[in-house]
Formats: structure tokens, C-alpha cells, sequence
């Protein structure tokens, strides 16, 4: 029998009904999956909620906002410093990451309204730390006992002179982090980007759905600014309020995580005119590919040979290492399962090195990242996500900007997937297992079953995989490493996960006498003596 | 570092930075995972359930099982009733565990779901169990739902009986699993039949085996915890932590209890044996006595480093004062003592202690944070900072040594397997101190004042 179904046939015949769209084997007929639907109660899901994708993910990163969590403690405690997206702050540019703000919710604010110590919050926060920018996150009991984060924030706004915003964020919202990625989008299109002047110089671009976990940003940066691209914003890595308030101003968008910020690619284009093409700085192949995409948008002849220039140049300096890894890796297995993005663009940098992907999944993309952008006219919204506002937007009169010709854009949409991902699940093999949401139940069962050499994922299930046998390195946290895009990245990536598979620790998981006997007898009269 | 932290301490009534507690479900689930066999359960949105595993999992290194409800709007707005009796079915189905321990989220606490009458509604298998507690996550701290739901097992489970088993009950705080292994030792060199609840160690500090068992060997059993009615005391370590859970037991089963502070330092540790000793009329062996003087030894031979060093402690209530009052013991200043956890019996149990050692200059404050601490330090510095992670970074900006002891330790390793209570807890943590402090003058002295004795 097939892992699949020696898996599914383990459940009720409730659970099963409900998992069995969720598990897929790849093969060429079979690529639809159920997705962004509700978790199983009790299940031993890995998800998070829309206040960590709204907080934690999109929001967090703006290094020169106080983000202040209205709720409880627990919530502003556990996002702070814990996702590793990396800022610096300079002269210019406040630095508010290693601060962690909180309306710290009592019994009383629960009864009678939070609104009135959230007001105060804003002010001392002000007073103290004069920031550029207010975000406010509310999570589960703001919702349910009617606080006006809205109004509070409008009012604040008026009061303090700067950008004050209100996320409506609640944990119960949407079915995971999902729908804290959507209502961050919102807010930043609504009342931050498209508010700036910077004059931008050529090939201005954004980077979109990039975190800066590690210095990955920084990396990727450091190779576009060799060619000469004009970063305007990152979103949201090291990235700032005054950065995205320019952000309508580039000419390019490239996005790098689609689950997390497609919906301001799509109002960029839609508002501003700015195209988005999909890009994935993981892995060498990858990074080539993604740089010379975004040299054959902009049909610069300068830009195309500079860029061949930076990739020989950035190519030859990690070649010799990455072809040592590769020889340690070849032939090795791996499982991957992280939120919505990396499970498809590590598979990439796995292959370079050699490696198979025997299993992938996400914790909460939606069927577009598995299935590829064609599938989104036929997904069906469902009761639990309907609740996440899907704002419409308009051609900005100002300054809105056709970017390319009609022909030139024709001309150009097949060969750069303008406006376009394919999702994961094409470019996997025939036989692989795609799993969404994936649970504890499953993780134990298919590494069981497969027994791939590596499991890439969270900090929840590391120690579950190591405990097994498997070594488990995390792609969310890069356990404490990192960089992992780019050219230098895939040599961390390859370094990292050769030291694991060879650290001399797993030869000493059996302890000798567990083999060789140590009471050595003979038998003497019926009786055995040591 | 903390570059945008003013040296003017300004007045807050409403924001809250750098937290030195969290909420109180992660509580929960560390004291549920302290029993044999059971998988704690969240109920409210999933979110919760998550950070709280993950910051399980990043202090202990270890696995950090929990189920959750996962609340939708709906369930939000309805009651989430259906997703508790779902989750029980599946988690029994899927996971087996003998046990299923409820602990409630600001959620489920706001919306007023009734735990009770809903687990009197499922369908629970033969030889299983299922508790509870509301551990409303705007009251308290971590440390109020560690309490919760040690009582709530006691609730639940812990039957009043006329024989008695002549066994102590040992309430041992929020503590790591080194803590309670060393707290076990000790009640067996004085020969105390126990039982211990929670007991972390064989869970949270459970070995590489090769294969994965999702109940490891520790923990206290279900047994036990029923029987906990025919002890003949009680012993509550930490009087913040464990005096309520006690309590609970008295009040149900009618077993009186002992609060003591957690035995942290000389005297605590002593407190500590003596009432072993008198409840088992076993004379103290000398293998402790050993130890006791071995400390001593360390504590007379090394005093000139930490003499009158002053030090800045943060943590969970129990904790710091237990630290406090070893650093006491040692000839240090305890000059600022900050708890998040909200409560005027940590300031009262403070000022009893300073009052002992007639030190007046110090602040000791409840419901505080990190914040306040490090622009307290700016005013008036210290020589060392002692508590969990957070302050590294107060460590960093003003270059004063760390040492790491207490909840959360999420950047080192190896500490929650050793412990901090008893003589031997003590004795690492003098270590623990010494290096900070000498580490720091080898690293900056004079290159002609580097000594190569110290």
C-alpha cells in the first residue's frame, strides 16, 4: 500500500473524510488539493492565527513602528524577538524590534472596555518613544468585547500628528495565519503606501513578501544593488514605514513569499499599474533565474550584461563549496513542511545539492500556492474565511503608470509569468506526497514511512523528528543561522544541514551495552555466575 | 542596545514593554505535562496553543505536546462547546493518552464557555479522564495558570480518605525538571515516601532513545494524583506558586500543607530537609550534610568576588525570591527585584526578607517589567543581572554580566536538566555567578592585571 493511504486508513472514518483531500500523491491527473479550510479540533495542528500572521509576519518588521498589541500579555510576549527578522536602525530611523508593547489586559479592561487604557498606551508610548508610526494589533478578546480600535486609532492619529493604524486581527479570524497576512495588506495599502515622494532612480523596484529572517534580505539586497537596482521597499524585512510609504513609486515588483503578500502585489498593479512577477532568491538555480527575469522586464541591455556579470562573479565565489556539499548530500531525502512558502522554493536549492523531496506541505497556503494562480477563479470561499476583508481598489488618478506597452507586456507575460505563480505541486515529482496542514499524527506516521534524511520545519515538531532518529533542521527559524537566500545562503543552507547529518552524536544513540552483552556467565551447576 | 530606553523613569499606568511574565495557559500546559500520560489541551484559537508549545519547546529543547479547540468566528460568537467535544473524540482516537487536561485561553474565558458542564456531556472511554481549569489569560501570569491547573487536577481527581498512607505530597513550584530531580533526591536521602505533582522530569528532560514516544516515561501518575487524599501532609515549595494548590487539597481532602519558600540557598535548603526530616523521623544522612558543607566551604572561599556585588534579579515570584535570598546568604545587594506577576504578597515577602539582613536601599516591585528594570540600572547600576533570557539585552547595553536561571531560557542550553534548588542547586548557581563575575575582569582588566590565580 501507498504511504497515503497506509496513513489515512488510520483514522476514523470522520477524520478521514475530512484529511483525505488534504493528503495527495503527485501524479500527472491528480494535482487538486483542499486547502484554507478550518482545523480539525484537537488535531495537533502546527498553524498559528491571523494575529501572528498579521503581528508577527507582516507587521513586525517595520522597524520604525511601535507595534502595540491591545489584548492579554501572552500574545505581544510570544512575538517578541522570537520570529528572526532581522532590522537596523540608523540615525534617521528609529529601531523598535527588540521592544515588545503591550496594553496588558486586566480583568477590568475585559469588563468594562479596553479603549480607555489602549488611548493611554498610545500616549505613553508618544511621550517616551516619539515613534514614527503606531500600528495597533487587537487579538481574541478585543473583537468579542466590541473595543473601537478604529476610532481609538483615527483619534490618536489627529492627536499625535502621525500615521496611526488599527489591525483587527483576532485570533479566532480566518482559519490561521492566513488571514492576518490579508488584513496587513489591507492596512498597508489603505493608509501607507502611495503617501511618499522619494524620487526613484532606474530600475526601482519593491521586494515583496520578504522577511529578512537571518539577513536573507540583506543578502538578496546586496546582490540587486551589485546590479544596480534602486531597492525603493522591502516587505516587510528591515523595512520601514517611511520605505513603504514610497512603494507605489518603483516600476517592478518582485515577489518572493505569494501567500503572504500577493494581495498588495495584485492592488499595486491594479492601483498603480506597478507589475509583479514571481521570483525565488532560494537557491542558486533560482537566484539566476529571478535576476534574469527581472533584467528581461526592463530589456535594458546595460542591466542584462551587468546582471550576467554579477551572477559569473557571485558564482564562482561559492561554487567550489557548494560542489563539496553537494557530494556529501547526493542521493539524501528530504521532507519539508513549512507556513506558505518555503516547503516550494527550498525544494529548488535541494535539488542543486542533490537532494530528493519525498514530501512537502504548507501550514496555510491556499490552493493558488499549491495548485498554481490559474485555480483562483474556481476556489471556493468557505463561511470561515469570508470574514476576512477583501478590499477593492482603483486606478489612482494621479498616479497610476502603465509601465509597458500593450505589445511589450504580451510579449513578455508567458516568459516571465507576469502576474503569475505556478504553485508547488508542478514542479514536484510524480510520487511525491503533498500534505496541507499536516499534523503531529501525520508528521510521526509518514516519517515513519518514508524515512527521508532530513525534515525541514518548525520548532514544534524538531525535537518529535531528532527524538526519531531524523534530523530536523527548522526553515522558519534556520535555527539560529542563516542567511539562506542568494548565493552565500545556499553555502549556510548546505553547511548546515551536511553538519547535521554528520554530527558523530547519532553514532551514540545506542548505548554499547544495548548490543553486547556485559554479564558474561558460564553455566556451573545450573547456576550462573558473573 | 535598547538604544531608545530614557534614562527618566516616566509614569505608565496603561503600556506595558518588555514584559517579565507571560499568560497563564503556557502554565497550564507545563504543570498538565507533569502528569503521566497527559496531553494538555487549549481551549480557544489555535494561536495560542501554538506559542505556548513553542515556548516549551525552545526552553526545554524538548517536544511540547498540547492539543487545541481551534475556535473559528463562529465557534467564537456561539460558544465553542462542539469543538471541545470534537477535539476529545479526536484526540483520544488519534493520540491515546489516558488523560485529557483542559486549561482555557481570554478567549474561551471571555465568551464564558462552562468547561464543566461540557465535559460532563462527553462521551470519555472507559479508564480515561478528562480535567480542567479556566486559566484566564488577563489574570495573573504563567505562574497563575501553573497553579490552576495543579488544582485542577486535585479537583478532579484527589478522593478524601479516612486511612492515610503516610506519604507527603510535594507541591515543587514552577520549576524546571533538573529542579524537581534534585528536590526527589533529597526526599530520598531522607527516606519520604512522596508524591510529587507536577513532576516534569522524564518528560521535559526525557533522553535520546532513537524512536519518539509521545509520553515519555515521567510524569506523576493518575494513581497517584488520587491518592494525594490519603497523604499526611503537604508540602507547598514557592508559597506564590504552590500555597493555592495546597490549599485545594486541604480544602477537598482535609490533608494540612506547609508552605515553604523554594529551596534556593543555604536556609531554604535547610528549612527544607529539617521538615523532611521531622515528617520521616529519619536523621539528615551524611551525604547530605556533605554537600550542605561543601557549599559552605565554596561560599567562605570564594567570597571575595561576589562581596557586596550588587545585583539586579527578575523573574517569576517564587524564583527571585528564592535567588534573593541565597544572594543574601552570599554578602551581595539585592538592589532591584522585578516579577511580572501581579501580587503584593511578592513586595510584603520582600521587605520580611530585606528587613532579616536590615538592607533598606533596594526595590522590589510586582507587576513590573524589563523596561523599568533597565531604566532603574541606568540610574543606579549593578554588578550582575540575574534571570531568564529577556535580560540579555539590559546585559548587553549596559556591559554587566548575565547569569541565567529561571523560566524563560531560550538561548542556552543544558540548564533545565541541573538544578538550582538544594545544596547542589546552590553550589552551581555560585558557579554560575562567580564565572559571570570573573569572566568579566579577565576580559577587561589591564593586560598587567591579568592574574592567572583567581
Amino acid at each position: 500500500m501507498e504511504a497515503r493511504e497506509r496513513l489515512l486508513d488510520k483514522y476514523s472514518a470522520r477524520v478521514f473524510k475530512n484529511r483525505k483531500d488534504h493528503v495527495i500523491t503527485k501524479a500527472e491527473d491528480a494535482t487538486e488539493i483542499a486547502a484554507n479550510s478550518r482545523t480539525i479540533p484537537g488535531i495537533m495542528t502546527n498553524r498559528g492565527c491571523c494575529y501572528a500572521g498579521c503581528k508577527g509576519v507582516v507587521l513586525g518588521p517595520l522597524k520604525d513602528v511601535a507595534v502595540i498589541t491591545h489584548g492579554p500579555i501572552g500574545c505581544a510576549f510570544y512575538s517578541w524577538g522570537t520570529r528572526r527578522h532581522k532590522a537596523k536602525g540608523d540615525e534617521n530611523t528609529k529601531n523598535f524590534l527588540e521592544y515588545c508593547f503591550s496594553t496588558d489586559m486586566q480583568e477590568s479592561d475585559i469588563v468594562f472596555g479596553g479603549e480607555k487604557k489602549l488611548r493611554q498606551a498610545i500616549q505613553e508610548v508618544v511621550e517616551i518613544f516619539d515613534p514614527a508610526s503606531i500600528m495597533i494589533c487587537s487579538t481574541c478578546p478585543v473583537g468579542l468585547i466590541g473595543d473601537d480600535i478604529n476610532a481609538v486609532a483615527a483619534e490618536a492619529e489627529k492627536l499625535y500628528n502621525r500615521k496611526v493604524i488599527a489591525f483587527s486581527c483576532e485570533g479566532y479570524k480566518g482559519v490561521s495565519q492566513s488571514g492576518g497576512h490579508h488584513i496587513a495588506n489591507n492596512g498597508l495599502i489603505r493608509h501607507v503606501i502611495g503617501t511618499g515622494d522619494r524620487p526613484v532612480k532606474k530600475y526601482a523596484i519593491n521586494i515583496l513578501g520578504e522577511y529578512n529572517i537571518g539577513g536573507d534580505g540583506w543578502e538578496i539586497s546586496r546582490v540587486l544593488k551589485r546590479i544596480g537596482y534602486d531597492i525603493v521597499s522591502v516587505m516587510t524585512g528591515d523595512g520601514s514605514y517611511a520605505e513603504l510609504k514610497n512603494a507605489h513609486l518603483a516600476e517592478l515588483n518582485v515577489v518572493q513569499c505569494h501567500r503572504s503578500i500577493n494581495y498588495i502585489a495584485e492592488m499595486l498593479k491594479t492601483k498603480y499599474g506597478t507589475d509583479w512577477i514571481k521570483v525565488n532568491f532560494i537557491g542558486v538555480s533560482s537566484m539566476i533565474k529571478s535576476l534574469r527575469d527581472m533584467a528581461k522586464y526592463f530589456g535594458d541591455e546595460e542591466l542584462i550584461a551587468k546582471t550576467e556579470e554579477v551572477i559569473a562573479e557571485e558564482l564562482e565565489a561559492v561554487s567550489e563549496e557548494l560542489e563539496y556539499y553537494k557530494s556529501r548530500l547526493k542521493g539524501k531525502t528530504a521532507a519539508l513542511f513549512v507556513g506558505g512558502s518555503r516547503s516550494h522554493h527550498y525544494q529548488k536549492l535541494l535539488k542543486d545539492l542533490g537532494v530528493e523531496t519525498v514530501l512537502a506541505g504548507y501550514e496555510f497556503a491556499h490552493r493558488d500556492d499549491y495548485e498554481g494562480r490559474e485555480v483562483i477563479p474556481f476556489i471556493k470561499e468557505d463561511a470561515d474565511s469570508k470574514n476576512i476583508e477583501s478590499i477593492k481598489v482603483s486606478p489612482d488618478e494621479a498616479k497610476y503608470k502603465i509601465r509597458l506597452s500593450e505589445t511589450k507586456y504580451n510579449e513578455l507575460k508567458d516568459s516571465l509569468s507576469l502576474e503569475y505563480y505556478e504553485g508547488m505541486i508542478k514542479e514536484m515529482e510524480n510520487g511525491a506526497i503533498i500534505v496541507d496542514d499536516l499534523n503531529h499524527f501525520e508528521t510521526e506516521e509518514f516519517l515513519n514511512l518514508l524515512k527521508p534524511d532530513v525534515f525541514y520545519s518548525g520548532i514544534k515538531d524538531k525535537y518529535v523528528a531528532q527524538k526519531g532518529g531524523i534530523l530536523s533542521r527548522q526553515l522558519h527559524s534556520y535555527d539560529y543561522s542563516g542567511p539562506y537566500a542568494s548565493f552565500k545562503g545556499a553555502v549556510n543552507f548546505a553547511r548546515d544541514t551536511v553538519m547535521g547529518i554528520y554530527t558523530p552524536a547519532w553514532k551514540y544513540v545506542t548505548a554499547p551495552w544495548k548490543t553486547e552483552p556485559t554479564l558474561e556467565g558460564t553455566l556451573t551447576g545450573g547456576e550462573q555466575s558473573a | 542596545m535598547l538604544s531608545l530606553t530614557p534614562k527618566k523613569v516616566s509614569e505608565r499606568s496603561a503600556i506595558k514593554i518588555n514584559p517579565a511574565k507571560t499568560c497563564q495557559p503556557v502554565g497550564a500546559m507545563y504543570a498538565a505535562l507533569g502528569v503521566h500520560k497527559c496531553m494538555p489541551h487549549s481551549h480557544g484559537s489555535q494561536g495560542c496553543c501554538s506559542f505556548h508549545r513553542m515556548y516549551l519547546t525552545r526552553h526545554f529543547k524538548e517536544p511540547a505536546i498540547a492539543s487545541s479547540s481551534s475556535f473559528t468566528e463562529g465557534a467564537s460568537v456561539f460558544g465553542g462547546g462542539s469543538n471541545l467535544k470534537t477535539s476529545a473524540k479526536n484526540i483520544f482516537d488519534i493520540y491515546k493518552p489516558d488523560i485529557i487536561a483542559v486549561h482555557t485561553t481570554c478567549l474561551s474565558e471571555t465568551i464564558g464557555d462552562d468547561i464543566g458542564s461540557i465535559i460532563q456531556d462527553i462521551d470519555i472511554p472507559e479508564g480515561k479522564y478528562m480535567v480542567h481549569t479556566n486559566t484566564p489569560s488577563y489574570v495573573g501570569s504563567h505562574v497563575t495558570g501553573f497553579t490552576n491547573m495543579v488544582s485542577g487536577f486535585i479537583k478532579y481527581l484527589s478522593v478524601k480518605s479516612a486511612v492515610k498512607n503516610g506519604k507527603l505530597a510535594v507541591f515543587p513550584g514552577f520549576v524546571n525538571p533538573g529542579d524537581m530531580r534534585e528536590m526527589k533526591r533529597i526526599l530520598n536521602y531522607l527516606k519520604v515516601p512522596f508524591t510529587m505533582l507536577p513532576d516534569t522530569s522524564g518528560v521535559c528532560d526525557a533522553p535520546m532513545t532513537g524512536s519518539y514516544e509521545m509520553y515519555p516515561k515521567g510524569g506523576t501518575k493518575i494513581e497517584d494524583i488520587k491518592k494525594l487524599g490519603e497523604c499526611e501532609l503537604s508540602l507547598a515549595l514557592g508559597e506564590m506558586t504552590s500555597e493555592e494548590s495546597a490549599n485545594e487539597l486541604k480544602r477537598k481532602c482535609g490533608v494540612p500543607y506547609k508552605a515553604l519558600p523554594l529551596p534556593i540557598g543555604i536556609e531554604a535548603t535547610d528549612e527544607f530537609v529539617m521538615q523532611l526530616s521531622r515528617f520521616s523521623s529519619t536523621e539528615v544522612p551524611y551525604d547530605l550534610e556533605e554537600e550542605r558543607g561543601q557549599l559552605v566551604d565554596i561560599m567562605l572561599d570564594a567570597h571575595p568576588y561576589y562581596h557586596n556585588k550588587s545585583v539586579a534579579i527578575y523573574g517569576d515570584p517564587d524564583t527571585v525570591l528564592g535567588i534573593a535570598a541565597f544572594a543574601l546568604e552570599l554578602g551581595m545587594v539585592p538592589k532591584y527585584l522585578v516579577t511580572g506577576t501581579p501580587g503584593i504578597i511578592f513586595e510584603q515577602k520582600a521587605k520580611e526578607l530585606f528587613s532579616k539582613y536590615g538592607v533598606e536601599n533596594y526595590i522590589a516591585k510586582a507587576a513590573g517589567d524589563l523596561f523599568e528594570l533597565h531604566q532603574w540600572i541606568k540610574n543606579d547600576p549593578v554588578d550582575l543581572l540575574i534571570g531568564g533570557t529577556h535580560g540579555k539585552y539590559i546585559a548587553r547595553a549596559e556591559n554587566i554580566p548575565l547569569v541565567r536561571a529561571g523560566f524563560p531560557i531560550i538561548d542556552r542550553y543544558v540548564h533545565s536538566y541541573l538544578p538550582i534548588v538544594g545544596y547542589k542547586g546552590a553550589i552551581r548557581l555560585v558557579e554560575l555567578i562567580l564565572n559571570a563575575i570573573m569572566d568579566k575582569q579577565d576580559a577587561e582588566c589591564n593586560e598587567e592585571d591579568m592574574e592567572m590565580v583567581m
